[in-house]
């Protein structure tokens, strides 16, 4: 599927960003952050285009995307889920929260992304909104002082406009 | 160039003919509860009835300033983000918390146009029951000493001109034309100001070390990826007043003689990376950040980084390889960044609190600045106050400060498990995030600083600190701080990579109830292991949590592993077998086939069962006739 999602850009988009960005091999942390934001992941085939483009072997780079926890080399879900299992979260609570999406996702820690592409769930180390403990983030909107209701709720909403969309 | 006086005059001039001046809270926190809308609906609500609204005072304009009824502004975080969103009312100072859009007409009807209070909006104190006006007055607030924070929340971090009138980027002036960097240096050993990003090494000489050595390139880096869970005071700085760490860094560059700087922000907190994104061109703009900076010839230009989620790269020596475009590993010490940082040229890493107060060290004097705290850690520290507390937020306070005025004065009390304040229900509080200790009831009157900490195997720290009641299990705790540190070990050495796995390992045999007394001794002897002999403060540190619960808190521990019972019933497979007295009929069919004797009871009356004698064998669960033992 990557193949063709990326042919059909044609590396305009990623040319763009290598420009935008002098080529440099010590902007290559800024220029994956572009990429992501742009396919919403990290496709093979435009990894191995910037290495080239930089002069990098796709090792160098492949070190870095799997280093930082931001990168992702799958193809995430429509709907982006995340809830904050920092210190804060997790004494008030974060962890029944988690069992609760998981079980309605039918998700693990290991896979974070439903079968139907719809949602990715993940769980953060600490969104430093501490104040309103336990913190989920549905689609970058930031819900506080989550109760496992509330975060199926917050489902069911999606679910709801997903079928009048449908 | 900027002429600073007459900004600051003009603004003023400007802002004296606004007759009210309403701050929204547009931080993180307060924009999860909705904030941004309050702040529409109540611009619409002003300018419905006609009043002559303003939502951004420019200085610049040399003109004849225009009257305004009200001057509204988004402040960055004012730390009390549970009461959020928060609305200030000056120059009556009112302060509403829990604002939501239907209350707007009555807040414009009442205390806009008239002065009148709206009781049910105010702070109301959760155990007296009593209601206070606003800032001045809110126990919160006034134990504080709001130093490096005192303008967050404030002022519009949007508007270079406010900084400059309340007395913004006249340090970094004065640092420019008035002083020599060897003075810079030590004036900052002087104030004795240390770095608050955990280490607590002296500013001044860090600069120092920079300073010495010769080469024409050098950069000043700005920590900002604050990534121990439970503190985000520096997010709150960038959020809520970004000039003044670009002063700080501005006085950072001119100390050491650096042309360039980085601000290396996690990718977690995007309105902070945008806030400093603005502020750093709007200085850029101004004249203020440049190639001939207040006529000195000298130039200072910043650079912004998005951090992309890895907390070793908080360690200095990471977040260089980071911005290098590397894997954020960290590397040996020596050489220092001071000798050779970024791109191999000398290189100053201040965190954004400590780069926030340097401007401040300047304005006050190092007298005024040395009068609070402690004569070793002088001045104040923000800590990020949450866990099971009343008041969660951002707090500042003098070093010297105790737990117990931190948890039961500022943070009002601790809940129990219903949620009630209950003060016996104190636990301990965990301070330093996943570096740090926990510290226990019998540490609640130690001056908290840098020294004293440190002393009691906990420290500063970033300034996270977790309340927890009793209903806490302190091993689960550890083994939560340790699968944070395990995962995020970046793998470099050996002592972090495998010591952190095989501790993790041993503590979810602790909460599962496969750990022995063997097991404990083990962890202790790992934990010491690893914190000697690791390379970065990442291994050093990760072992305290579980080595400060092991000493404050053997006991629990041994009731994991000998009784394999969990006194807060917080680990599930530890949790004890026991009967519903409701289902229980008493026909003691359980009692007679318990083999080591722990129910008790009459026939026809509920029993119970000993969890300290159980041995979960299972026994009673499968004979029971009625379902009530589970």
């Amino acid at each position: 599927m990557s193949a063709t999602y990326a042919a059909a850009h044609s590396f305009n988009k990623v040319m763009e960003i290598l420009d935008r960005f002098e080529r440099s091999e010590t902007k290559i942390i800024p220029i994956l952050q572009a990429v992501q934001e742009e396919y919403r992941y990290l496709p093979q085939e435009v990894m191995t285009f910037i290495a080239t483009s930089l002069g990098v072997s796709p090792a160098r780079l492949y070190g870095v995307a799997t280093f930082y926890s931001h990168f992702s080399l799958e193809p995430k879900g429509k709907h982006i889920i995340k809830m904050c299992d920092g210190t804060a979260c997790h004494v008030r609570g974060s962890s029944a929260v988690i069992d609760a999406i998981r079980k309605r996702l039918n998700l693990t820690a290991k896979k974070i992304t439903t079968d139907d592409m719809m949602y990715t769930f993940e769980t953060v180390s600490c969104l430093g909104a501490c104040g309103l403990a336990p913190v989920l983030v549905v689609d970058d909107a930031i819900h506080g002082q989550v109760t496992p209701e509330q975060a199926l709720d917050a489902i069911e909403k999606i679910e709801a406009e997903e079928r009048e969309n449908a | 160039m900027p002429d600073l006086n007459k900004i600051r005059e003009s603004y003023n001039a400007a802002r004296e003919l606004c007759k009210k001046r309403v701050v929204v809270c547009a931080g993180t926190g307060c924009i999860a509860n909705g904030s941004l809308q309050v702040f529409e609906s109540l611009k619409n609500a002003v300018a419905l009835r006609g009043l002559e609204i303003t939502v951004s005072l420019k200085s610049d304009d040399t003109s004849a300033h225009k009257a305004h009824d009200v001057y509204m502004i988004g402040s960055g975080c004012q730390g009390f983000c549970q009461v959020g969103p928060l609305v200030t009312i000056e120059p009556a100072g009112i302060l509403y918390g829990h604002v939501k859009p239907e209350d707007i007409e009555e807040i414009v009807e009442k205390s806009i146009i008239n002065d009148d209070l709206i009781e049910r909006l105010l702070y109301h104190d959760p155990v007296s029951g009593k209601a206070y006006k606003g800032n001045a007055e809110i126990p919160f607030y006034t134990r504080q000493s709001r130093t490096g924070l005192k303008e967050c929340g404030h002022v519009d971090p949007e508007n270079i001109s406010e900084y400059i009138a309340h007395g913004g980027y006249f340090s970094a002036e004065a640092a420019y034309t008035r002083y020599s960097s060897q003075d810079l240096c030590k004036l900052y050993k002087e104030s004795g100001l240390r770095g608050r990003g955990g280490g607590g090494f002296s500013t001044g000489l860090k600069w120092e070390f920079a300073l010495k050595e010769d080469n024409e390139k050098k950069y000043v880096v700005c920590n900002g990826d604050e990534g121990d869970p439970g503190a985000f005071m520096d997010r709150s700085i960038l959020e809520g007043n970004p000039h003044s760490v670009i002063e700080g860094m501005m006085i950072a560059a001119r100390a050491i003689g650096a042309d360039e700087g980085y601000v290396y922000v996690r990718m977690e907190y995007p309105l902070a990376c945008t806030r400093i994104r603005k502020a750093i061109q709007v200085a850029e703009d101004c004249g203020i950040l440049g190639d001939d900076i207040f006529g000195s010839g000298k130039k200072f230009r910043i650079n912004v980084m998005e951090g992309a989620g890895a907390f070793v790269c908080g360690e200095e020596t990471a977040l260089l390889s980071s911005i290098e475009g590397k894997r954020g590993m960290p590397n040996p010490k020596p050489p220092f960044p001071a000798q050779k940082g970024l791109f191999g040229k000398p290189t100053v890493i201040n965190n954004v609190e400590t780069l926030a107060l340097v401007p401040v060290v300047m304005q006050q004097g190092v007298d005024k600045f040395r009068s609070l705290g402690t004569p070793k850690s002088p001045g104040t520290k923000t800590f990020a106050l949450t866990g099971h507390v009343a008041n969660t937020g951002l707090i500042e306070v003098p070093f010297g400060t105790t737990i117990r005025e931190i948890v039961f004065e500022i943070g009002g009390g601790v809940l129990d498990k219903d949620g009630k304040i209950n003060n016996d229900a104190f636990k301990a509080v965990q301070i330093g995030g996943p570096s740090g200790g926990c510290l226990t009831r019998e540490h609640l009157d130690i001056p908290l600083d840098f020294d004293s900490l440190g002393a009691i195997g906990a420290m500063v720290g970033s300034g996270g600190m977790v309340v927890m009641n009793d209903s806490t299990c302190m091993v689960e705790t550890a083994r939560y701080f340790m699968t944070f540190t395990q995962h995020e070990s970046c793998g470099k050495c050996v002592p972090c990579r495998e010591g952190t796995r095989q501790m993790l390992e041993m503590l979810e045999d602790v909460v599962n109830g496969d750990g022995t007394e063997e097991t404990l001794e083990l962890l202790q002897e790992a934990g010491e292991a690893v914190k000697i002999t690791s390379l970065c403060g990442l291994g050093k540190s990760a072992p305290n949590p579980v080595l400060s619960t092991l000493r404050y808190f053997r006991d629990e521990y041994e009731a994991h592993v000998k009784a394999k019972y969990c006194p807060t019933r917080a680990c599930k497979a530890l949790t004890p077998i026991s009967i519903d007295p409701q289902t229980c009929r008493g026909c003691t069919l359980c009692k007679r086939v318990c083999p080591v004797g722990a129910i008790s009871g009459e026939v026809k009356q509920a029993h119970v069962i000993d969890p300290l004698v159980c041995i979960k064998c299972g026994a009673c669960v499968s004979t029971c006739k009625f379902k009530a033992i589970s």
